[in-house]
């Protein structure tokens, strides 16, 4: 067996610390270690966004990310977009407008989205459009899924969640 | 009263009940299943595409850490299962015995502690190979020089099988005397499915209780669990076969593995679960491929116009096994629909497959068995015979049209089309697409230097199968199923023999039965996917779900309501024929607001039964349709063309599809955005393809090309509603039409865009490069 290095992440908000092989990609940390399968493993090859992470707040691809690099640095995962029971506005929005079918890409693809409304409350379609087009998806035709970033754009600037998109997006 | 907006009966675009585990990121996934002492299997693939393996020397494997067991096809043919059978009468190898047919086959399988030592072990297995001659071209292998691939087989040759339908002589002859001719050679390339999630299970074998529980990526657990009884020898009922959450399947999951045998092979060797999970390459390289077809379609028709016969000949590349995904009496599946929209004297189509040193497959990529290849070969060899007229494209098929008055209309190849008012569809298409501006448009763009194309693709599409009589996969009938169970409170747990990967059907089929029940969707759960507890099915492909098992869902559903009709007379006090279902309840005739409602009836049928009357209430349906049904639309494609780059953009794309009765528009509308979506691709990018050595062109999405949401054109979707007839909730299935119907829409719409400079016909992929040389050849580039 190949030794191993200890690493501490901040993942959704809570500190762990693991064990790790040094070769040790940042997905199966995530998916084997720590349980958390919302980032899904479908190219390898760092194309089709299905392992899309936030890594302080920056939409990431954590099949192409050694555990070892996340080292003291921040995560988010699908599952730390709900907080306290309550769902992220893109959430909300993907169900609301047929945002996803087989919701493989869903995790990565409303990571993407999130981060993106973070830094720009009010994109255009073409800027959401290339916002995505690191995540593919293979059910939906993506119509939906900007129509879903668009409502849920609409739906933080209505009620103020700006903010919150943006810790989202940042410190977790 | 409640009303089916309430419910959330059909024609109401529920919001999906799945989504909520979906866009938590809590979805099971096959590869989510994590067991306590679990094992991971690694493939050792073959770098070669045809080679004599010499020997395999698994010591060094054996001695990396972590490593359990090294299997080779050596060691499966002690139990007999180093072959397999495939859905089309050939075997597969499951682990390669003597050589390799195709680069990426698999060779060994290695088992470790964690991921990481089976892939070490993996790359520890030394395999040594005598290269043989690779045969690529499917042209060239039922030539003298060919190399035999196949020395298993009695004969040989690289030959597979002939099929021909509908009348020769007959047609040949119309040939011999009309007007005018065309014939046109064109492929429907090699693609791959692709889904985003790749193949995977865990096969947990429990030694205690004999039970082999396997979840798998299936889109047809029922039916693999038959196969694995048959080829294993495990009795069926120690087999469980779960196909939890699947992420995206196209036909893609619907054959056995190499990888599911062996995982099942080494759980029951060492005891403890294994999990195979399946790389992007893997999954491009060795699982089911599509297409592949190398067609010649001839159009005979008089100078008016009037198409008289279609003669299709084809050359079908199957690879190195004959995998293809079909019913069993159909090798080339239902290509023979290729008379599609059109009312022709006569046609006939010949397909001859070979074997060629690539993988096997033709499974029905979102497409009912052949139909795709089959519904671009018709609209585009239509669009030539346009060109040859001097015929606008959208007059020469309203002139051709099968019409409303003709149905049910039997095809000069023996189907027979349920319904259908192609021309409605025609109609909504050019109306919103605003044709006659469009053709003014282009007219003066042409005049100015400047290049646009207008696409039309009215197809008819064949799904839904069985009947059981005609359609069978491995001798399996083709029905469907559906258990209903109403509990005391009025509450619904349906279970259904077909499985979702992503069309929703844990709502669609709530609506159903909501519709049906008068129970609101919410009060209703739908289950799939797990064979220990759902009625027998053949499972989700070629947009089968609603038209068998959803009707299958209705008819359990009515059987309900005979039963719950003399609970209600009986909780009402009056005789069984004075009551009526209507509006959602059980109401005396004559006196509709004595009412009661499903629940309060459910209750009763637990709480007081009437003498007589069996307790509880529940229903099970085993749906054998008496035909397929036939979806049809009109799609409409607008391109502009870069004359310096040879970029082709599509401006518009109108899409009318007539999938019958409309469950959930919502959800019909997301299946049409996605299935153009894959109808783009194909005709844009996705291709499959191999070097002079069988090296594979296309095993990661670096050379296999998938739109993003930058590429992807913005969708403009409409209907037309004719019902089936048969049907007992008139629904058609919609899944697979918009990836059957686009080909030809834009691929036409670029060959109309070139046809000025004499062009009139690409190959897909359409790239830029081939649009840049077509007009770079015509003088025009910039």
């Amino acid at each position: 067996m190949a030794t191993t290095t200890s690493i501490a992440v901040t993942v959704n908000g809570t500190e762990r610390s693991a064990q790790v092989e040094p070769r040790m990609l940042l997905v199966h940390f995530l998916r084997d270690e720590l349980g958390l399968t919302g980032p899904h493993i479908g190219c390898d090859t760092s194309h089709c966004g299905a392992c899309t992470i936030l890594l302080n707040g920056v939409p990431i691809k954590s099949c192409t990310m050694f555990a070892v690099q996340a080292d003291g640095q921040s995560i988010t995962t699908v599952e730390g977009l709900t907080r306290n029971g309550d769902l992220h506005p893109v959430q909300d929005a993907f169900k609301e407008d047929h945002g996803l079918q087989c919701g493989y890409c869903t995790p990565g693809m409303m990571l993407a989205g999130a981060a993106l409304l973070a830094s720009n409350s009010d994109p255009s379609e073409t800027e959401i459009r290339m916002a995505i087009s690191g995540n593919l998806c293979r059910c939906t035709g993506y119509q939906n899924i900007v129509k879903a970033i668009q409502r849920a754009s609409r739906a933080m600037a209505g009620n103020g969640a700006p903010e919150r998109g943006k810790t989202e997006g940042g410190e977790a | 009263m409640i009303t089916g907006q309430e419910l959330g009966g059909l024609g109401c675009s529920v919001k999906r009940k799945e989504d909520a585990r979906f866009i938590r990121g809590q979805g099971k996934y096959v590869d989510d299943v994590q067991l306590p002492n679990m094992t991971y299997l690694h493939l050792v693939r073959s770098p070669f595409a045809h080679a004599r393996i010499e020997r395999i020397d698994t010591s060094a494997a054996l001695e990396i850490p972590g490593v359990l067991a090294v299997i080779t096809g050596e060691d499966l043919a002690k139990a007999n299962l180093s072959w397999m059978p495939t859905l089309s009468h050939d075997q597969q190898m499951v682990l390669a015995t003597g050589k390799v047919l195709f680069q990426g086959q698999e060779v060994a399988a290695v088992v470790g502690e964690t991921r990481f030592a089976a892939a070490d072990g993996a790359a520890a297995v030394r395999v040594d190979y005598e290269e043989l001659p690779v045969l690529i071209d499917p042209h060239q292998a039922l030539e003298p020089e060919a190399p035999i691939l196949r020395e298993d087989r009695e004969e040989q040759t690289n030959h597979i099988f002939h099929w021909e339908s509908g009348d020769r002589e007959a047609t040949d002859r119309i040939f011999s005397e009309a007007d005018v001719t065309i014939s046109q050679d064109m492929l429907y390339q090699r693609c791959h499915p692709a889904p985003i999630e790749c193949c995977a299970c865990v096969a947990d074998w429990d030694a205690t209780n004999e039970k082999m529980t396997i979840w798998m990526t299936s889109q047809a657990p029922h039916a693999h669990r038959t196969v694995f009884a048959l080829v294993a020898g495990l009795p069926e009922h120690k087999i469980r076969i779960i196909s939890p959450d699947v992420g995206g399947g196209f036909g893609n999951k619907v054959p056995v593995y190499p990888g599911y045998v062996c995982a099942a092979v080494a759980s029951l060797t060492l005891g403890r679960p294994v999990k195979w999970t399946e790389d992007r390459t893997g999954n491009l390289s060795s699982t089911g491929f599509a297409r592949d077809y190398h067609m010649r379609a001839d159009l005979a028709a008089t100078k008016e116009g009037e198409i008289r016969a279609l003669r299709v000949k084809t050359l079908a590349d199957h690879g190195a096994f004959n995998a293809a995904a079909q019913p069993s009496k159909f090798p080339a599946g239902l290509y023979n629909i290729c008379t599609g929209s059109y009312d022709l004297e006569n046609a006939f189509v010949e397909v001859d497959g070979v074997y060629t040193n690539k993988a096997p497959g033709g499974i029905a990529y979102r497409c009912s068995f052949r139909v795709t290849e089959a519904a671009y070969l018709i609209e585009r060899a239509v669009d030539v015979l346009a060109d040859e007229l001097g015929m606008d494209a959208a007059e020469l098929r309203r002139k051709n049209f099968i019409q409303p008055d003709q149905f049910p209309y039997e095809t000069s190849l023996g189907w027979t089309y349920d319904s259908g008012d192609y021309e409605a569809a025609l109609d909504r298409a050019l109306e919103i697409v605003g044709y006659e501006d469009l053709l003014r448009e282009q007219e003066e763009k042409r005049a100015r230097g400047e290049i646009m194309g207008i696409g039309i693709s009215s197809f008819t599409e064949i799904v839904g199968a069985g009947p059981g009589k005609t359609f069978d996969i491995l001798g399996l009938e083709m029905f469907d199923s559906c258990e209903v169970r109403v509990h005391p409170t009025g509450k619904v747990l349906a279970r259904i023999g077909v499985q979702t990967q992503g069309q929703g059907h844990e709502t669609t089929f709530a609506q159903i039965l909501a519709e049906e029940l008068g129970i609101p969707v919410a009060d209703i759960t739908v289950e799939h996917g797990d064979t220990d507890t759902a009625p027998y099915g053949l499972g989700t492909y070629a947009s089968r779900s609603t038209p068998v098992a959803g009707a299958a869902t209705a008819i359990a559903a009515r059987k309900i309501r005979d039963k719950a009709k003399k609970i209600a007379a009986h909780v009402m006090e009056v005789a069984e024929e004075d009551v009526e279902w209507k509006d959602y309840a059980f109401r005396v005739k004559g006196a509709p607001d004595r009412s009661v409602s499903m629940a309060d009836v459910a209750f009763a049928a637990y709480t007081n039964t009437p003498q007589g009357v069996e307790a509880g209430l529940e229903a099970v349906n085993y749906y054998d349709p008496p035909n397929l049904t036939f979806p049809f639309g009109t799609y409409v494609c607008v391109v502009d063309v870069d004359k310096g780059t040879g970029e082709w953009k599509v401006r518009r794309f109108v899409a009318v599809d007539d999938c019958g009765t409309v469950i959930n528009p919502m959800i019909v509308e997301g299946q049409i955005h996605g299935g153009l979506t894959e109808g783009f691709a194909i005709s844009a990018m996705q291709l499959i393809d191999f070097d002079e050595n069988g090296s594979i062109i296309g095993s990661n999405f670096m050379e296999y090309l998938l739109p993003t949401a930058v590429e992807t054109p913005t969708w403009e979707t409409d209907q037309t509603v004719t019902p089936s007839p048969h049907h007992p909730i008139g629904a058609k299935g919609v899944g697979e039409s918009p990836c059957v119907g686009s080909p030809a829409a834009f691929v036409n719409a670029v060959v109309d865009a070139l046809s000025p400079f004499g062009v009139r016909h690409i190959d897909m992929p359409i790239t830029s490069y081939k649009v840049w040389k077509a007009l770079r050849e015509a003088g025009v580039a910039d």
